[in-house]
């Protein structure tokens, strides 16, 4: 037994047994053993399809297991029963909030715990408990704001209370990160700590080894739905962990002297104004070479969204110049950019990447379907494009059922190897990777990685933006960070630490000779 | 009670679903039946025996079914690019307005040529009607819904002012009706003595092109596309407004052969009552048939099975035949709880 100190200790909060789920010939749980103990944070960690949501959504009732038990605080809970999980004391916290956006916090709270009739008789005890409950936990939030207008961190804070208010004292937190700054992500951890010390376990599901490394006390590996590890944290490592994750030790990407290239994308004081975008670009100017990877810092919501947009070809110019191999393109959309040899890689890989409801390969040939190579005579040429999925999903090592399941039923690394198969095909010159590895787990990293460096290795101008500084670090040659619609003065590799430029990332009112400067 | 979804839909349950939303229509209309004093036996007997239960029946139940096809295409094709046209029957009317003068004019053509002509100018009539709607929505983000749907009162009333006034029969005893269109305007019957004409191939055609162009083509690939993710659909490139106008231009034309086939196949002349819905119960059809060309075809012929059957059913046992409607609107709902069945699974808490 791994755990023996800790099992003596405590009291057990939660044990799944031997719990078994299969979807027809996946088998998604394989006999996952799992405890937790009071007090305990115990990391769930797992590459995409390694079945740790699979195994949640078991607990929660909301799938049946096809074998296993589940015991709370030592009592066994009827399977299949969201209430029951509820009613034992487990809250969850979904990496997509389950909050109404037009409700203020306090009514988001209460909402399905008291009676819809009741609520406004109760809202001042209801008032006074959060308040109460948001102090003692550091947890600061105003029961009187419209969720709608919260910040993302602030809105995991309020699912966390809603958690707590319900008297959950298992937390369960499915990659409560992803959608944070380093702060927030921070404030989140400091937050977890002062819970568990008051007594609540907690379940931190994560592929992010840094994190599970900081927050648990033990970590459970899952791959391919078994159980192949459990580590006491302090006892273990980062190295070991990830091996245990992918099943084989992963090297980090080596970055070999980049060729010096032409300039393939040069953008002059340009500036955007589209309405739907809180931040749009200002006064901005940048220069991607060929054969360098450029990297774009910055807390999300700076400005990247409408650079991306800008690039993608979904979005016009303003004011200023674009220049594309020296040419200024006469009209500008998708299909100019994707004609101009850009490569996109989009930030909401389900939503904009890809049309969920469509099969592979109608998806694999969406930017080129009206090409000679995909149609004939305004008919689209199927032998054409079933070679072409099968050559993508065998070079990218895609894992789906066939060319024509819906994209919509695979896993987010898997449907980000589609978008680069489709994307990269034909050599691009431009590559705009819009937070490629969002969400993804260290294998898929990896992969979307060492590709960006073979793509950079044999010319290709590549833009990376990405709200992990790490990952901005690690593959960049040249770094510029964005904030507030501007972007400050390109550093070389090295140059600037993750201090500087941490502080540029949270400066919100630059100094306009500093930033704003071409590179 | 909760819904989980399904990964997987085996052929069986695909099968066994619709056909116990079949059942459970019947067991909803059949109390309804009981309520009026009837048996629901003997009162489905009649139901199917008059629309299958004889040559006659069934060739008045594709009768029925062929401007119910052409309605349905249309409908399957704007609701499958997120088009939400809901004017398939002012569509119909301008087609039939259309047939109506072309086929009432002397104009020394070739029957062939002469029917050829008047599709085509009804099925621009229909496309016009539909492409404003789209125009306006691709423009100024004006909600088809709307515009579509007022478009169909307006369109009435359009008519109405036509037979009472230009278009009027002057033989017509003051009935605001029009002149019949000549003889070789007609389309030819496929029975002799029988109402059935040859629409209804035209309309077995027209589904078949339909689901070439959505299945097989760039265009079809496209409004695909837009229909299922507006957003994706842009990105990779494509002119969503391009193709939403596109789609109107198809849609609009195919309501409004609905409109050319009753003329020139079935009543001859144009009154107001040439079509009782026919362009709201193809929102049906499409729906039942899951926007599904081929599956139109089915749907529409069940409907108009369900119609005609129910009027020869009231005739005989004296309850309304409204109770056409009911089945219509409980097989609809049943079907689509069918569908969902075959998608989710549920499971009582």
């Amino acid at each position: 037994m791994i755990s023996n100190k800790i099992e003596e200790r405590r009291d057990l909060a939660l044990r799944l047994t031997r719990i078994t789920k299969r979807f027809g010939t996946l088998t998604a749980n394989d006999n996952v053993d799992l405890s937790l103990h009071e007090g305990e944070v115990v990391a769930l960690l797992g590459e995409n399809g390694a079945g740790k949501t699979t195994l949640m959504n078991i607990l929660f009732g909301h799938y049946l297991a096809d074998q296993g038990e589940i015991e709370v605080f030592g009592k066994s809970i009827p399977k299949g029963d969201p209430r029951a999980a509820l009613d034992s004391g487990i809250g969850m916290v979904h990496q997509h909030f389950a909050l109404v956006e037009e409700m203020n916090v306090l009514e988001n709270i209460v909402l399905g715990t008291e009676n819809l009739l009741a609520i406004k008789s109760q809202k001042n005890t209801a008032r006074e408990k959060i308040r109460d409950l948001s102090s003692s936990v550091g947890l600061d939030v105003n029961p009187d704001a419209i969720v709608g207008s919260l910040s993302v961190g602030e809105k995991q804070r309020v699912e966390i209370l809603k958690a707590l208010y319900r008297g959950a004292r298992i937390l369960i937190l499915d990659e409560p990160t992803a959608v944070l700054t380093p702060f927030e992500a921070e404030k989140l951890f400091a937050t977890l700590k002062v819970l568990v010390s008051d007594g609540l376990s907690a379940i931190f599901i994560s592929h992010k080894l840094n994190e599970a490394m900081e927050i648990s006390d033990r970590v459970v590996v899952l791959r391919k739905g078994r159980v192949v590890g459990e580590k006491i944290t302090r006892d273990s490592n980062p190295e070991e962990l990830s091996s245990l994750m992918v099943g084989a030790e992963i090297e980090a990407p080596d970055i070999s002297d980049p060729v010096l290239g032409e300039v393939a994308l040069e953008l002059e004081n340009i500036s955007t104004s589209i309405p739907e975008m809180r931040i749009n670009l200002r006064k901005v100017s940048l220069r991607l070479n060929c054969g360098k990877i450029t990297g774009l810092a910055g807390v999300s919501g700076n400005g990247q969204a409408a650079l991306a947009s800008l690039i993608s070809g979904t979005t016009q110019v303003k004011e200023g110049t674009m220049r594309i191999f020296g040419e200024i393109p006469e009209r500008w959309s998708p299909k100019v950019a994707i004609s101009k040899s850009i490569a996109r890689i989009p930030e909401d890989r389900l939503h904009t990447g890809m049309i969920g409801d469509m099969s592979v390969v109608e998806n694999i040939i969406s930017e080129k379907y009206w090409t000679d190579r995909f149609s004939r005579f305004g008919f689209l040429t199927r032998q054409a494009s079933e070679d072409f999925s099968r050559e993508v999903i065998k070079n990218y090592d895609v894992k789906c059922p066939s060319i024509e399941t819906p994209v919509r039923l695979l896993s987010g690394g898997n449907i980000q190897k589609l978008i680069l198969g489709r994307v990269l095909d034909e050599s691009p010159l431009i590559i705009l990777a819009n937070q490629p590895t969002r969400g993804l787990d260290v294998g898929a990293v990896a992969y979307v990685h060492s590709q960006l460096l073979k793509a950079r290795d044999r010319g290709a101008a590549i833009l990376l933006i990405s709200d992990d500084l790490e990952e901005i670090l690690q593959l960049s040659d040249r770094i510029s960070v964005i904030s507030n619609g501007r972007l400050s003065k390109i550093t070389r590799r090295g140059e600037l630490g993750v201090k500087e430029l941490g502080a540029l990332m949270t400066r919100h009112v630059p100094s306009s000779e500093r930033l704003n400067d071409a590179a | 009670m909760r819904l989980e979804p399904r990964t997987e839909t085996t052929l069986v349950r695909a099968v066994l679903m619709p056909c116990l939303a079949i059942l459970v229509t019947l067991i909803i209309a059949g109390i309804l039946v009981m309520l009026a004093d009837a048996s629901p036996l003997q009162a489905f007997s009649l139901v199917l025996k008059g629309a299958a239960g004889s040559q006659f029946a069934i060739l008045e139940t594709l009768t029925r079914a062929t401007p119910l096809i052409f309605t349905g295409l249309s409908v399957a094709v704007a609701f499958r690019a997120k088009l939400w046209n809901i004017g398939a029957e002012a569509q119909l009317y301008i087609g039939a307005v259309l047939t109506v003068i072309i086929g009432t004019q002397t104009l020394g053509l070739p029957p062939v040529i002469l029917i050829a002509l008047m599709m085509i100018i009804s099925m621009i009539g229909g496309s016009i009607m539909l492409y404003g709607p789209a125009l306006l929505k691709t423009r100024f983000g004006v909600d088809e819904v709307v515009t579509t749907l007022l478009l169909n009162f307006i369109t009435l009333l359009f008519v109405s002012l036509l037979l009472e006034g230009v278009l009027k029969d002057p033989m017509g005893l003051g009935w605001p009706q029009t002149e019949t269109v000549n003889g070789e305007a007609r389309l030819p019957r496929l029975v002799q003595g029988k109402r059935l004409h040859f629409g209804f191939v035209i309309a077995l055609f027209s589904s078949i092109v339909v689901w070439v162009i959505m299945a097989r083509t760039v265009l079809g690939y496209e409004m695909r596309a837009v229909g299922h993710n507006i957003v994706a659909a842009r990105f990779s490139g494509i002119s969503v407004n391009k193709v939403l106008l596109k789609t109107a231009v198809i849609s609009g034309g195919l309501a409004a052969l609905a409109g050319f086939s009753e003329v020139a196949g079935t009543k001859g002349n144009l009154t107001l009552d040439l079509s009782p819905g026919f362009g709201y119960t193809g929102i049906v059809v499409a729906m039942l048939a899951l926007l599904h060309p081929i599956g139109v075809v089915f749907s529409a012929v069940f409907i108009a099975g369900v119609f005609v059957g129910a009027d020869a059913m009231g005739r005989a046992t004296g309850v309304p035949s409204f109770i056409a409607d009911v089945i219509v609107a409980i097989s609809l709902m049943t079907m689509v709880v069918a569908i969902m069945l075959t998608k989710f699974r549920v499971r009582f808490a």
